[in-house]
């Protein structure tokens, strides 16, 4: 297990370094001079933007410029807002509990939805309950969120008026108003978890449904209910539980959309306000952090799948 | 089950393998509806120009939101322009950015990762860790982060889905390559004396295209969100042309009195996308020479 996991961590660290040129590179690629944006008023006076540029290393060669940000990066120094004059890795921090909130949330959904739903429809296959759970899954797959999200605060906030459309409050302000906040988008984003995770439990199951060891249960004479959530089950969800954590990374990035349009101030509102004010550094340090969750989270996937199937730990 | 091999039925038919897929495709009903939608967008986007009833950027002070009606269909935006036009004209803008952006993410992917399959060495795995890297950055940020380098248009938003999209090719067309690398007849093709571009054209591209078809089919569904994203936030499609992703934005502020507003361009966006992915759950089951016996 240990030679494993050198093997994977191997390959991680390589690509970290990839990962660090393509977002070092993108700054390279920005349109204007960072030392005028930064000056504002001041751009006239040549002193001002040779002091800029000396205090940003930009009048180093690239190179240079490269080891230092990637030592500033390593040390957890992600660079300053030029907008908002703050500490992006600060900046980071503050807006992640909002955004996990949304992400665990909308996991819990999904995975309640998705996964009941992906072994009703693989044990009662090719009958009214499959073609259903079928049905929704596409739904939740085929749906884009923006507009799922547009079309729930229509009904639920405008017409009923059950829940506020937009805002957020945070869980350690009001517990229940940070819940009516976050409910309506999480629900969004677990809609499309839920149609993956049901395709995923359903493909699983059926594998396992079709194995001699199930034959031999059902030969045994156990009834189908232990056949199914004892012999089964268990097998299917090991892929499930691995597919499950790179969801839910997939979720602590890709709320952006949703948070829009919630006006939710996590890391999606975050990246977007960035991009429209050209704020590099903000942009810089979400692309790192998110890429930087993702790959910690499918090496816990890869983890998980090692701690759950016991065959593989021996070999 | 008997121990003699079972002869398929379409290699008794001596059908062909495009044909028996064809036939296969067909008999998923729900997969040919799809494809039948997918037909009539197509349609709707080549012949915008004749049938939309109104000019879609043309605004009209005395028609300013008004509801569905029998002049207006869908209803007239904020500008009093023909929403039903727009959403027409709106096609265009996402079937081809859907469209060209994957077309793009395969002629960028797809030789990538045939040399970095065929290669395999350093190569590979310098190949393979910049696709690693590219694929751990969460898709929709990276477009966004390109487009944002870029700058907001729509041409500007396809580059930015195909490269976002290319790793997924560079990755299937490797896996592919090295599949092929194993087999009798790669190895009888080299041992003729064949260069390896020679094999990775002639024998092993053909074998792609299978897995590519629905790869490719899925890709343009989950490109068309994106350019709808992208346009959405105002990175993609730049007024007053229309795009259903930017209607939807002007949408949001209107929502209490004007929902149509919202509700019609989504509607398209959705039917388009689950179209697509029915048809590329029709091409998958169709072309998995697994499936044979169903």
């Amino acid at each position: 297990m240990w030679a494993w996991l050198l093997k994977r961590l191997g390959q991680i660290l390589p690509t970290l370094l990839v990962l660090s040129f393509l977002i070092f590179g993108l700054q390279q690629l920005m349109p204007g001079d960072p030392a005028l944006i930064l000056a504002g008023e001041e751009r006239g006076d040549p002193q001002v933007l040779a002091q800029i540029r000396a205090e940003l290393w930009l009048d180093r060669p690239l190179w240079e410029q490269y080891l230092h940000w990637l030592g500033n990066v390593l040390t957890g120094d992600f660079g300053f807002s030029w907008r908002i004059r703050m500490p992006v890795a600060e900046l980071i921090l503050q807006k992640l509990p909002v955004t996990a909130q949304l992400a665990i949330m909308a996991f819990l959904i999904g995975t309640l939805i998705g996964v009941p739903m992906g072994i009703l429809s693989a044990v009662r296959r090719d009958r009214p309950a499959d073609w259903l759970a079928n049905a929704v899954a596409l739904f939740g797959i085929s749906t884009p969120n923006f507009w799922f999200g547009i079309m729930l605060i229509l009904l639920v906030s405008v017409q009923l008026g059950w829940l506020p459309p937009s805002g957020y409050v945070p869980l350690t302000e009001d517990f229940w108003q940070s819940i009516a906040t976050t409910i309506m988008p999480a629900f969004v984003l677990g809609t499309n978890v839920a149609g993956v995770l049901m395709r995923h439990t359903r493909a699983a199951m059926l594998t396992a449904l079709s194995q001699d060891y199930i034959r031999t249960a059902r030969a045994k004479g156990l009834t189908e209910r232990v056949v199914v959530w004892k012999h089964a089950l268990r097998n299917a969800l090991i892929p499930v539980v691995t597919l499950g954590t790179i969801e839910l990374g997939r979720l602590l990035a890709g709320a952006v959309l949703t948070e829009q349009i919630f006006t939710i101030p996590g890391f999606g509102k975050l990246v977007v306000d960035a991009v429209f004010n050209r704020d590099y550094p903000v942009v810089q340090g979400v692309v790192l952090t998110t890429a930087l969750i993702f790959v910690l989270l499918s090496l816990v996937a890869d983890l998980l799948y090692m701690a759950i199937n016991p065959r593989l730990r021996q070999a | 089950m008997s121990t003699t091999v079972a002869t398929p039925a379409s290699v008794e038919r001596g059908e062909s393998p495009a044909r028996r897929a064809v036939r296969r495709f067909l008999r998923h009903r729900i997969a040919v509806f799809g494809l039948a939608v997918i037909v009539v967008f197509v349609a709707v986007a080549l012949l915008a120009p004749w049938i939309a009833p109104y000019d879609p950027v043309q605004t009209s002070w005395t028609a300013i939101r008004k509801a569905p009606s029998a002049a207006h269909w869908f209803g007239t935006d904020e500008n009093g322009r023909d929403v039903l036009s727009r959403v027409i004209w709106g096609a265009r803008a996402s079937l081809m950015a859907g469209v060209v952006s994957v077309l793009v993410a395969v002629a960028i992917g797809v030789p990538i990762g045939l040399i970095a399959g065929f290669a395999g060495g350093w190569t590979d795995a310098v190949l393979s860790r910049i696709a690693d890297a590219m694929l751990s950055v969460p898709f929709l940020i990276l477009a966004i982060a390109l487009a944002a380098f870029l700058g907001p248009a729509l041409e500007n938003a396809m580059i930015a889905i195909a490269i976002t999209f290319s790793p997924v090719f560079v990755r299937l067309a490797r896996g592919m390559a090295l599949d092929a690398k194993c087999t009798d007849w790669v190895e009888a093709a080299r041992a003729l004396g064949n260069p390896p571009w020679r094999i990775a054209v002639r024998h092993v591209l053909p074998n792609i295209i299978p897995p590519l078809l629905v790869q490719g089919t899925l890709a343009i569904a989950e490109a068309i969100i994106a350019e709808a994203a992208l346009s959405f936030l105002g990175l993609g499609q730049q007024p007053p042309a229309p795009s259903w992703g930017s209607m939807l934005n002007s949408a949001q502020r209107f929502l209490e009195n004007a929902p149509w507003l919202a509700i019609f361009p989504g509607a398209a966006i959705f039917l388009v996308v689950l179209s697509l992915n029915l048809v590329g759950d029709g091409l998958r089951d169709a072309l998995d020479p697994r499936a044979d016996r169903r």
